[in-house]
């Protein structure tokens, strides 16, 4: 029930048909067969560094592996080019209110990616209510911890990062309390 | 497909509406029975080799679910509010309907559940009523289902457990560390724990495969056909008869009523969005609790200008709801939730209503994990947590492997002005006027999820919890549990159809799923809509051998 919840929160998200995640998951592996040079279908240059620059706030590196780390710009960029095409114009207008943003905030820096950790700390909380920054956070969370085969999750750091496996099999006990059952 | 195909303009015996919970049972049961049957799904049959652990597929995508691209829904509190684009209601959509995608949790109802009326009395501004029939007529089938499916479970661990004529035909599913603490702390609190029956295969039944334990039951179909859904248990049996076909990407947009006022079939739209029609000699309708009321609305004729069978006015009204309290807590020590299937412990001592707790209502109360990864970070994390940053990405490593949560199955009172109708303006993608949802809690079902929600802090406190949060009860949820639609009752002016779910005005029509429920006890409908099917098509069986059907 809980997970209906879940799309009650965020009904916005169930939007791709089948066919698309389909041809999705087709783009990641073909893309990750050519991993030499992975390139953006949606993103120019300078909105993948920015977006990345965001994306990276939200889920840093250290600690464990982050949102670079695990490809996250590269799921975003294969949602955006298929299943969630619709949000195209959502990161349009997004990127371009964030570098408003950064330009009255830092008039100096010569973009996003360009702040300093500083300064892109400060940029993210001037940011952190609105909806874009919420669409953004959703796909890097999906491209942290989703299947990796849409191009996210790298090598299934994301999942190790947290302590999940995908296992087809799983043996008892579980976890640390199972015994207590009488 | 292993079924046999049938000529659309050769009528069949029976043409069921629907392949999930209920249709899959009524196909078995009527094919075996020696009749000619025509099953019209409107979702693609798919099978377990088609299945992955993909979360965002199956979770964030819809992947096994109606799709409201496709077929948009609409939703509002009361009549007097526009409705607004929202998926409020989810079903299962292909063969196996609800079946495949289910949590698996298959509770028989409580003998109390029948007449709660006469129990309780009374309830300004709800139609709540007596079931026309008792846990009694209804046990045989509850326990052919068990035996047919295949659900586990220990009969006798719950002390408030109706009787029953067989124990489960499987053992209960092996505990895990949620069920584990949660029976500890309710045994301390003078509660009556007991394993979760499951329609989940802990040992291997029927040719199928025991639960491997992958964990992705809940919004999955299973990979190894250890979940008991319809289509890997009752379907392949019809198939089997050589006397049923399964046809799936059918999507029925009309009944069709002859001159004499007889269902002669259906119409509906094949893969290609062509119109086909199937004629038949009677019609069953087990599309779920939104989507037969739905039909029966649109099938509206000369004869039925208030929409086929709906002499009452009650088709399409009121509609419950998949009500209930969810809290989450966080322990010292990985529990590792992820592991095995959601639900392994749960108790029934809340599920009775108690008149001094000066509402009507009551829950059963499950431990359970039902987050996948990337849902658990987005959603599953207290709300005074950080939401992004480097303290955030710690603590869902944290707490992902160390979060349970309880979720209390509560009750929805059957209100009249609780809807499904044909939204005026919205459409579908086969031009079929959308479904306009129209809900709003009884006051007494939304006291109950509060009264349920503080039971589950003070277990998840006997638990040890480190830490316990929750949503807002008010906050209900997408419905998954669809009832009350299509009542039934003797009384042709009071409910929609009949004892046995025939439908009062059309003699060879019939509607059994969820839409039937009178009341709908405290959630988990599955157990009981199959008894039901089973039933109803009991009834079919002797009825057509009686001729009574023509």
């Amino acid at each position: 029930m809980d997970l209906s919840r879940r799309e009650w929160l965020f009904g916005s998200l169930a939007a791709g048909s089948l066919t698309e995640i389909a041809a999705a998951r087709e783009h990641a592996r073909q893309t990750v067969a050519n991993a030499a040079a992975p390139r953006f279908e949606f993103f120019d240059a300078s909105m993948a560094a920015d977006v990345e620059a965001i994306a990276a706030e939200i889920l840093p590196s250290g600690d464990g592996p982050g949102a670079k780390e695990t490809g996250v710009i590269y799921f975003i960029d294969r949602a955006l080019h298929t299943f969630d095409a619709e949000q195209q114009n959502v990161y349009r207008a997004g990127i371009h209110d964030v570098r408003e943003t950064r330009q009255k905030l830092f008039p100096d820096a010569a973009s996003v990616a360009a702040l300093t950790a500083e300064q892109r700390l400060a940029l993210v909380r001037a940011i952190e209510h609105t909806d874009f920054f919420e669409v953004v956070r959703v796909h890097t969370l999906l491209g942290f911890l989703g299947n990796p085969s849409y191009g996210g999750n790298r090598e299934k750091l994301g999942w190790n990062y947290i302590g999940f496996e995908d296992r087809m099999a799983w043996e008892p006990p579980f976890g640390y309390y199972d015994a207590e059952a009488k | 497909m292993t079924g046999r195909t049938f000529r659309l303009a050769e009528p069949v015996d029976f043409l069921v509406i629907g392949s999930g919970a209920a249709g899959g049972v009524v196909a078995k049961e009527l094919s075996t029975a020696g009749f000619s049957v025509v099953v019209l799904e409107q979702g693609p049959y798919w099978r377990e080799t088609d299945y992955s652990h993909d979360e965002i597929k199956y979770t964030f995508q819809a992947g096994l679910t109606n799709d409201t691209k496709l077929q948009p829904i609409t939703f509002r509190k009361n009549e007097n509010e526009p409705a607004k684009e929202l998926k409020a209601i989810e079903y299962g959509r292909q063969v196996g309907g609800g079946s495949v995608h289910f949590t698996a949790n298959y509770w028989r109802f409580h003998e109390s559940d029948f007449h709660e009326r006469s129990l309780y009395g009374e309830i300004p501004g709800t139609s709540f009523a007596d079931w026309p029939i008792s846990y009694a007529d209804l046990e045989p089938y509850y326990t052919k289902a068990e035996y047919d499916l295949g659900i586990s479970g220990l009969a006798g661990a719950n002390p408030f457990e109706a009787p029953r004529s067989k124990p489960y035909p499987l053992p209960p599913m092996r505990v895990k560390s949620s069920g584990a603490l949660f029976e500890r702390a309710t045994k301390q609190l003078g509660l009556h724990p007991f394993p979760a029956p499951m329609a989940i295969l802990s040992r291997p039944y029927q040719g199928r495969s025991a639960c491997v334990n992958c964990g992705f039951c809940e919004s999955f179909g299973c990979d190894v056909r250890a979940k008991s859904s319809t289509l890997v248990s009752v379907i392949p049996m019809a198939e089997k008869t050589g006397r049923c076909e399964i046809r799936p990407n059918s999507y029925v947009r009309k009944i069709v009523i002859d001159a004499r006022g007889r269902a002669t079939g259906a119409v509906y739209f094949d893969a290609q969005r062509k119109e086909r029609l199937q004629r038949a000699k009677a019609v069953v309708v087990c599309a779920n609790g939104v989507e037969s009321a739905k039909l029966l609305l649109l099938s509206k004729s000369n004869r039925f200008p208030n929409g086929l069978a709906n002499s009452s006015g009650l088709v399409g009204k009121n509609l419950m709801w998949d009500n209930g309290s969810f809290a989450s807590a966080v322990f010292e020590h990985p529990l590792n939730e992820f592991k095995g299937i959601q639900v392994t412990r749960l108790i029934h001592d809340y599920y009775r209503a108690d008149p001094k707790r000066g509402f009507y209502g009551g829950g059963g109360i499950d431990a359970r994990f039902n987050f996948y990864p990337a849902g658990f970070a987005l959603f599953g994390m207290p709300p005074d947590a950080p939401k992004w940053g480097s303290e955030y990405k710690k603590m869902v490593a944290n707490y992902f492997i160390r979060t349970m949560s309880l979720l209390a199955h509560s009750t929805s009172l059957p209100m009249e002005k609780n809807t499904v109708t044909l939204d005026p303006e919205k459409k579908d993608a086969w031009g079929l006027p959308a479904v306009r949802i129209t809900y709003d809690p009884h006051a007494d079902d939304v006291a109950n999820m509060t009264w349920l929600l503080e039971r589950e802090y003070e277990i998840f406190e006997a638990m040890g919890a480190k830490k316990v949060w929750a949503q807002p009860v008010e906050m209900f949820s997408t419905s998954r549990h669809l009832m009350g639609t299509c009542r039934m009752g003797s009384d042709p002016k009071k409910s929609v159809v009949d004892p046995h779910s025939r439908t009062h005005d059309v003699r060879n029509l019939f509607v059994v799923d969820g839409s039937n429920f009178v009341t709908c006890a405290r959630q988990q409908p599955t157990a009981t809509i199959q008894a039901l099917a089973y039933r109803a098509a009991d009834y079919m069986t002797q009825a057509a051998k009686a001729g009574e059907l023509g």
